[in-house]
């Protein structure tokens, strides 16, 4: 930190950063809440030990390997993979530790880590009361560590060969995170097959209600709070033209997206908010008054927008917003009755399909629009965020989703038997629980019938 | 072909203003969003009417009173 004004920057952002962690913490906290009040009672404490159980899972790959993705891969395959400009996010690497001379590394590293278990959890809502744990936190690493952060070297990094050649803009992550988890649980849902008794022979889908849906809504408020702590997590909150070093003149200083392309936290409160208000009421609507899926659609109207809520108009936000949790819905069922998939949650529809949408929706309202402040990229583009959707959705979320399901099951390691999923995942813990009650009781009446005497 | 009024980043920031898609049709946004929220109020004002005639077919004496049992 050379001068004054650098180090109130430095401490500025590594405070910033510090905080919207916090706040993202409130994503995770919202899908255990959601999970455990969409799984019934026979599976509440393995639903929620195996979303719990990713957040150290996840946490220590990401130290050990993920951050370093990010870094080293941007141009990979097309260009060479970047050892100089991962080597300072290696886990030996001494700017990965305590460290006077770098206040950014440790928060920067953790924003991203709060995403990672976000994707992680995404696909962990989908698969819940058949998936062994054990399966499920594999598929965590990968797409926690492994899967969404090659997609953000690719396409959520200001050197991102998606970036550069194809334009792609995805400011708050409809593809980078949600589009890509979608696709992974759709893989992992195809494989997995549906809960027992979720279809009639003929193939009706019967719905199978929350047991508790208050439960779910706190959940879902709590997602939202999150998301609100992700969207600023998103940004660059002050630099300036001289450090981006790109094609921006003058001296006035600037929030940028990812891209480091200017925006304002302003555009992006205005965005979040109004997205979200039109995925809620069109969902409320096309629901007719569903608590839960006018809860999702609201989230699925933030998803829509979030890959150019960093430039659309608050009424550009709304529309969008409103069309998207349109088309979950609509999605959701479809899939479902045509395809047997059993999505518990709608996952699938909420991220996949509706981060899909949102990422193509962005390459028409903003064609032509500059995707980076350097020179020589290629400018946003209908086409070019086509390819990247599918590239998110289909090449890295369902795709590995699905042959790593398929492995997983050759093995006889995704699905519990029959057996246990009829008689629920927490039979013994609740008997023992059972026992543990009943044994208590018997001995405090014990104690009450000496004392009377 | 460009939706925004500008094509690269190349400016000073001090000198740039609105950056959203169709900067100048404003009017015609808002028109489309106040369209937009009325019509979803009035379809939500419309279903609830629905429901509750549908709940009003439904009340009897039986059902009635397992619902006061539910509390």
């Amino acid at each position: 930190m050379g001068s004054n004004i650098d180090a109130l920057t430095t401490i500025f952002t590594e405070f910033y950063y510090f905080v919207t962690v916090v706040f993202m913490f409130f994503i995770h906290i919202g899908f255990c809440v959601y999970e455990v009040g969409a799984a019934r009672r026979r599976n509440h404490m393995h639903t929620l030990m195996k979303n719990t159980m990713l957040i150290p899972l996840v946490t220590v790959t990401f130290f050990f390997f993920g951050w370093w993705i990010y870094f080293a891969l941007p141009n990979f395959p097309f260009g060479a993979i970047d050892f100089a400009a991962g080597a300072p996010y290696t886990p030996w690497a001494e700017t990965m530790g305590t460290n006077l001379g770098d206040h950014l590394t440790g928060v920067f590293w953790a924003a991203f880590l709060l995403f990672s278990w976000t994707a992680a959890s995404i696909v962990s809502g989908a698969c819940i009361e058949r998936i062994k744990t054990s399966a499920f936190l594999i598929h965590a690493v990968l797409i926690g560590s492994v899967f969404w952060i090659i997609d953000a070297a690719w396409g959520w990094h200001f050197g991102g060969w998606m970036v550069k050649y194809l334009g792609y803009h995805d400011a708050y992550a409809s593809g980078v995170i949600h589009a890509i988890a979608g696709g992974y649980a759709l893989g992992i849902l195809m494989v997995l097959g549906p809960r027992l008794g979720k279809f009639a022979k003929d193939g009706t889908p019967r719905d199978i209600p929350p047991h508790n849906p208050w439960l779910v809504t706190i959940g879902f408020f709590l997602i939202y709070a999150g998301f609100w702590g992700f969207y600023a997590a998103c940004n660059v909150p002050i630099i300036s033209p001289e450090v981006i070093g790109g094609e921006i003149t003058g001296v006035t200083w600037t929030a940028t997206n990812i891209y480091l392309a200017p925006t304002t936290l302003s555009a992006i409160t205005f965005n979040f908010l109004m997205s979200l208000s039109g995925g809620l009421m069109v969902a409320y609507l096309v629901s007719k008054g569903d608590a839960f899926w006018t809860y999702s659609g609201g989230l699925a109207g933030i998803i829509t927008a979030s890959a150019g809520n960093d430039l659309y108009h608050p009424i550009q936000a709304m529309l969008i917003g409103g069309f998207g949790a349109y088309c979950a819905f609509k999605l959701h069922g479809y899939v479902e009755r045509r395809f047997k998939i059993d999505d518990a949650v709608g996952a699938v529809a909420v991220h996949g399909y509706a981060g899909f949408i949102g990422v193509v929706i962005c390459g028409f309202m903003l064609w032509g629009a500059p995707s980076s402040p350097f020179e020589g990229y290629a400018s946003i583009s209908p086409w070019g965020q086509l390819i990247g959707a599918i590239i998110m959705f289909g090449l890295l979320g369902f795709l590995p989703g699905y042959l790593v399901s398929k492995l997983l099951q050759s093995r006889g390691m995704l699905r519990i038997s029959p057996a246990v999923e009829i008689r629920g995942l927490d039979a013994m813990t609740n008997e023992a629980y059972e026992h543990a009650i009943a044994d208590v009781q018997a001995a405090e009446k014990a104690i009450m019938n000496e004392q009377s005497k | 072909m460009a939706t925004t009024s500008y094509t690269s980043w190349a400016a000073d920031l001090a000198e740039v203003g609105a950056v959203y898609p169709f900067v100048g049709t404003e009017v015609v946004m808002v028109i489309l969003g106040v369209v937009f929220w009325l019509t979803c109020q009035i379809l939500m004002s419309k279903m609830e009417n629905e429901e509750l005639e549908a709940e009003e077919k439904a009340a009897g004496s039986s059902s009635s009173e397992g619902n006061i049992n539910r509390y």
